[in-house]
């Protein structure tokens, strides 16, 4: 069975690596606060979703990736395909996305609370600030790539400029802008968090946070787990939404 | 004529040609790229009358100006000077009374063979019912209709130039230009090729100017032939071919193909010695001594 191939070698993985964390709790000799055991995390992590504790952290979390990403990702789009298509607008922008770029999007955040405050509107515009480079570089990386002859071949028809992108460029660097929006739905979670830690009453950032100071690791590690799970949902719709509408050039 | 929703009126479609007006006239037309901020001329004022309903064939060394030409006819490249008319109204931009066929497919991977001949028809704005109609025709015309949902990518190389061709007849073009549009295939699908060429043109009409690069394709094919002369492209040779249609691969008068061909050989050999000269750099091109322009 093709299916039982796929499924049982990154169970066997999954269950090794359970394992060894365990031993190496039990072979340390680490309290729970230091380093709690898959089992106790795995029995706060229900507890918390059960009685009521992570279930609105998480969706303050989801609200602020969700907003930002409606946000950042087609700002980044329309940014990068007119960087694409214009040359002026390439040499103007260019210097000023990448100096931005290299500033940390941690240091950015405080300066980010001191303007829109810690509420939902200032952290999903913190995840949109953090979605929006990888989506403007594969944007135009993709547009540029689109081949030239399939370009002349439409303007041989009187493509309207609307036709030209609706028809032919986006179809084309569809493959490319999903690479770079599955790179920013990652990051996504990412700035949600770090935009949390600035301050906030709920997210899962600040759930850490108070975890942390409460020496309450088991939850901390709980928390933890369902960020790394939102990131692995997330990042796989991108995926199916790759599997089912980008077909590769041939 | 069809009724199609959105065709002008004033657009007449190839079988109603009307023969008093050449299909394409091209008067003093040149043409030139600038390379390195210096002017290159690649078309040196050409004048031409193609008779509607004719297939012209273009044959001229490499990097002639062969395919440029074809895209000054298609409007894809602005003449610098002079003026294309297509049954007598100027081209000044793309125009759907061309139908052009690169040497490549370029067909839109992502789109199955149905849907990449309707491409133009979108474009357009034909509607879903007009657009279905005329495409399930073009399919049927180039023996594609079992295909029609196929991509490109499973279609075989001479399959992909077919449906390329049915996109570029979906707007009825009064003219068909194909940029040497069988060069990627093998010479026995290439001979082939040629024999439906010309049954699809039987049944459609159309004037159609090819470029290719091989002689007996062009004297299997055309009523005439161009030679054309290396950078910029002029009129070298105008060379009848006088075989009768409809023509078949086995029972062409051999005497004639061969004087045809040796004809079209002789004024070719001169023009391409010129390209040599001219890719050393030092002698412009200059038209042959018996050059025969009508």
């Amino acid at each position: 069975m093709i299916r039982r191939d796929r499924v049982v070698p990154p169970l066997v993985a999954l269950a090794a690596f359970l394992a060894g964390w365990q031993l190496l709790v039990l072979v340390g000799g680490y309290a729970t606060f230091i380093l709690p055991g898959p089992l106790v995390v795995g029995e706060r992590f229900v507890v918390a979703w059960t009685d009521g504790t992570m279930a609105p952290h998480a969706i303050t979390t989801l609200a602020e990736i969700g907003f930002g990403f409606i946000g950042g990702a087609p700002a980044g789009m329309l940014t990068g395909y007119v960087m694409a298509r214009s040359r002026l607008v390439n040499r103007v922008l260019s210097p000023y996305l990448v100096a931005a770029q290299a500033v940390p999007i941690l240091a950015l955040a405080p300066l980010i609370a001191l303007w829109f405050g810690s509420g939902l509107f200032a952290h999903s515009v913190i995840v949109a600030l953090i979605v929006f480079f990888p989506v403007v570089i594969s944007t135009l990386v993709a547009v540029h790539g689109v081949d030239r002859r399939l370009l002349e071949m439409a303007r041989s028809y009187r493509v309207t400029r609307g036709q030209r992108l609706r028809m032919v460029e986006l179809p084309a660097a569809l493959p490319g802008i999903l690479g770079g929006l599955r790179i920013g739905v990652t990051l996504a979670v990412v700035g949600a968090i770090v935009a949390e830690w600035t301050g906030g009453e709920t997210g899962l950032g600040v759930l850490i946070n108070l975890a942390r100071y409460s020496f309450k690791i088991p939850l901390m590690f709980a928390a933890l787990l369902t960020i790394a799970l939102i990131g692995v949902a997330l990042y796989s719709v991108v995926l199916l939404v790759e599997r089912r509408y980008a077909i590769p050039a041939a | 004529m069809s009724a199609e929703p959105g065709r002008a009126l004033s657009e007449p479609g190839p079988s109603t040609g009307d023969t008093s007006v050449p299909a394409i006239r091209l008067d003093g037309v040149r043409f030139g790229f600038h390379i390195d901020g210096r002017q290159t001329e690649v078309i040196g004022g050409l004048d031409l009358e193609i008779a509607p309903r004719s297939i012209v064939a273009l044959v001229g060394p490499n990097g002639c100006g062969k395919s440029t030409l074809l895209r000054v006819i298609a409007g894809l490249l602005p003449a610098r000077a002079g003026t294309v008319e297509v049954e007598g109204r100027p081209v000044t931009g793309p125009d759907s009374r061309v139908g052009l066929v690169f040497q490549e497919p370029r067909l839109l991977p992502w789109r199955s063979a149905f849907a990449n001949v309707a491409f133009p028809l979108e474009v357009a704005g034909r509607d879903r019912v007009a657009r279905e109609r005329r495409v399930t025709d073009l399919l049927g015309l180039v023996g594609l209709r079992d295909w029609s949902r196929a991509r490109p990518a499973e279609l075989s190389g001479g399959m992909r130039q077919r449906v390329a061709i049915a996109r570029a007849l979906a707007l009825e073009p009064a003219v068909l230009l194909l940029d040497e549009p069988f060069s990627a295939l093998d010479s026995l699908t290439r001979e082939r090729f040629n024999v439906e060429l010309l049954r699809l043109w039987e049944r459609i009409g159309a004037t159609i100017v090819l470029v290719t690069h091989s002689i007996a394709e062009a004297v299997f094919l055309a009523d005439r032939v161009l030679v054309l002369s290396p950078r910029p492209a002029q009129l070298v040779a105008d060379v009848a071919v006088e075989l009768s249609r409809p023509r078949r691969p086995g029972d062409l008068d051999a005497a004639a193909v061969t004087r045809t061909a040796a004809e079209i050989r002789a004024h070719l050999e001169g023009a391409t010695d010129d390209a040599f000269a001219v890719a050393a750099g030092d002698v412009p091109a200059h038209a042959q001594p018996d050059q025969a322009i009508p």
